[in-house]
């Protein structure tokens, strides 16, 4: 009979690194390091780098809050396949494939501009307080096709009180993270990097607008803009920016990322409008994912009870 | 090569190739495995392959020239048969679930966007072609035959032009199909007299 001793210098199977985690070595050290500077900058150091969780309590938040549609949800396996978020790559999947080399903790968030609290945050000091909700909305790409997203947001409005804009304070300016290391798509000049997007105050101030910071009752996987991303929900999807590292409020109009590239394609309103097509196609119609055909679109994506207001006196064809 | 194989061992087998990426779809639509708009990746692919089998169609008298072998002219019917096949695809696609087979709405799509202007005009000008693709029509039609065919040049710079206009940002896929399509074309033009003299008269 054979019998097996134990070689007492073999590691036992429970001290043995899991994969998945020695494999993912690197992105601890960077991410350590990253975490190592923003904690000697601030002064303290904690443990573990903070996230979302943290700070806000996504599981309990209200569910179906105002303004959210009775309409079907879009499954969530297609909310998170099929993006656009071009630092990716420009395929749908790409961002499913690729975001996951992004790391969003620690996170922070530069606030600048006409406001009484510039400076740079953490983004649990951006976010505690705050009164997470869910919000199930009408997404509509200027693709022509739309979802319907159970987000969990904040009011921007909210968040933006924080920093408390002055009166010169006319628009808000946002940033998507510019770091070709982690967003393999900005290796290539796609777009002009870093992706900028902005609202008028009184569309900030919507209390349609939110940050969103989780979909599905989870926080934000990262292509779908974790940590902290823009939901406007009567604009197309693209005035949405996603993973934000910037907050800015101006005075002027500030420029706006696909209104740079084409601007006779892509206004900087861009509020849906099925009567104003895109040159190079119509948007009268849409194809919600997860139908064959299509269906109406409807003038701020269904939302103009809350916000055409907004748009009195102004030429919606010229400003689109 | 012989003929026999060619005719009863090799021409089903390629016959089956070329129907195997509209079989990959429909078995793709059927699992549910197109992703989350099945009717965009249906689009996408019936398009990219009815550009590709033109390519590949047009490829067939350079590689002749360059190489002297004669057999490929054999497949350049079925390689142009399958490009309009992949094109009728792509606009049913088009006509029956983005327009709803509502007819005014195809027609203001070609008659106010570009993009979709010039895919139409690649399809109308195959079709005489895909009709005129038989042993009877290119005897009946003589030398006219080969003028006729001659628009095939035409449908394929329309296409790279229907696909680089339809694009938002990223450039690069359609301008490589352009640079495929600007070789294939170059390759026409009469060869220096060194090269022509080395690989005998050029056909087609």
């Amino acid at each position: 009979m054979l019998i097996r001793t134990r070689d007492t210098s073999a590691p036992a199977a429970s001290e043995i690194t899991p994969e998945p985690i020695y494999r993912d070595r690197r992105r601890f050290l960077r991410q350590a390091g990253q975490f190592a500077v923003a904690g000697a900058a601030a002064g303290w150091l904690r443990t573990v780098p903070a996230g979302v969780t943290d700070v806000l309590d996504l599981e309990s938040s209200p569910r179906r809050a105002k303004f959210s549609t009775d309409e079907p949800l879009t499954a969530e396996d297609s909310v998170t396949t099929y993006n656009n978020f071009y630092e990716f790559g420009t395929g749908k999947t790409d961002p499913a494939q690729y975001a996951d080399a992004l790391v969003t903790e620690p996170w922070s968030v530069t606030v600048a501009g006409a406001c009484e609290k510039p400076g740079t945050y953490a983004l649990e000091d951006v976010l505690r307080g705050l009164a997470p909700e869910e919000r199930i909305y009408r997404l509509r790409c200027v693709e022509g096709w739309s979802m319907v997203i159970p987000w969990l947001g904040v009011p921007l409005a909210a968040l933006l009180k924080r920093y408390q804009p002055t009166s010169a304070a006319r628009y808000v300016a946002f940033q998507t993270l510019y770091d070709p290391d982690q967003m393999r798509g900005q290796r290539r000049s796609v777009l002009e990097w870093p992706y900028r997007e902005g609202l008028r105050m009184d569309e900030a101030m919507h209390p349609l607008t939110i940050m969103a910071v989780g979909l599905y009752g989870k926080p934000l996987p990262n292509q779908n803009g974790a940590p902290l991303r823009l939901v406007v929900p009567w604009k197309y999807g693209f005035k949405s920016i996603k993973s934000i590292v910037r907050i800015e409020f101006t005075e002027t109009e500030p420029p706006t990322t696909w209104n740079m590239m084409a601007p006779r394609e892509y206004g900087f309103y861009a509020n849906v409008n099925p009567q104003v097509d895109h040159p190079r196609w119509s948007q009268s119609r849409e194809r919600r994912i997860g139908k064959l055909f299509r269906q109406d679109t409807l003038m701020f994506n269904g939302y103009g009870e809350q916000v055409a207001s907004l748009y009195r006196g102004l030429d919606l064809r010229r400003n689109y | 090569m012989d003929d026999r194989l060619l005719r009863y061992g090799l021409k089903p087998v390629v016959f089956m190739l070329l129907l195997l990426p509209a079989a990959l779809l429909l078995a793709g639509l059927l699992r549910g495995t197109l992703g989350a708009d099945p009717v965009a990746a249906l689009l996408w692919q019936t398009g990219l392959w009815a550009l590709r089998l033109l390519l590949a169609s047009l490829a067939v008298t350079p590689l002749q020239r360059l190489t002297g072998w004669r057999w490929p002219i054999r497949w350049r019917r079925q390689l142009g048969l399958f490009a309009f096949f992949y094109a009728c695809l792509h606009l049913a696609v088009y006509a029956v679930f983005d327009r709803s087979l509502d007819l005014a709405a195809v027609w203001e799509d070609i008659v106010e966007r570009p993009f979709i202007t010039v895919g139409a005009l690649a399809f109308l000008l195959l079709a005489p072609l895909a009709a005129t693709s038989t042993r009877g029509a290119v005897r009946r039609l003589g030398p006219r035959w080969q003028q006729l065919h001659r628009l095939v040049y035409l449908a394929a710079g329309l296409a790279v032009l229907h696909y680089l206009w339809l694009v938002k940002a990223d450039l690069r896929p359609p301008l490589i199909y352009a640079g495929i399509l600007a070789v294939l074309l170059l390759l026409r033009l009469p060869l220096p007299l060194p090269w022509r003299r080395r690989l005998g008269p050029a056909s087609g």
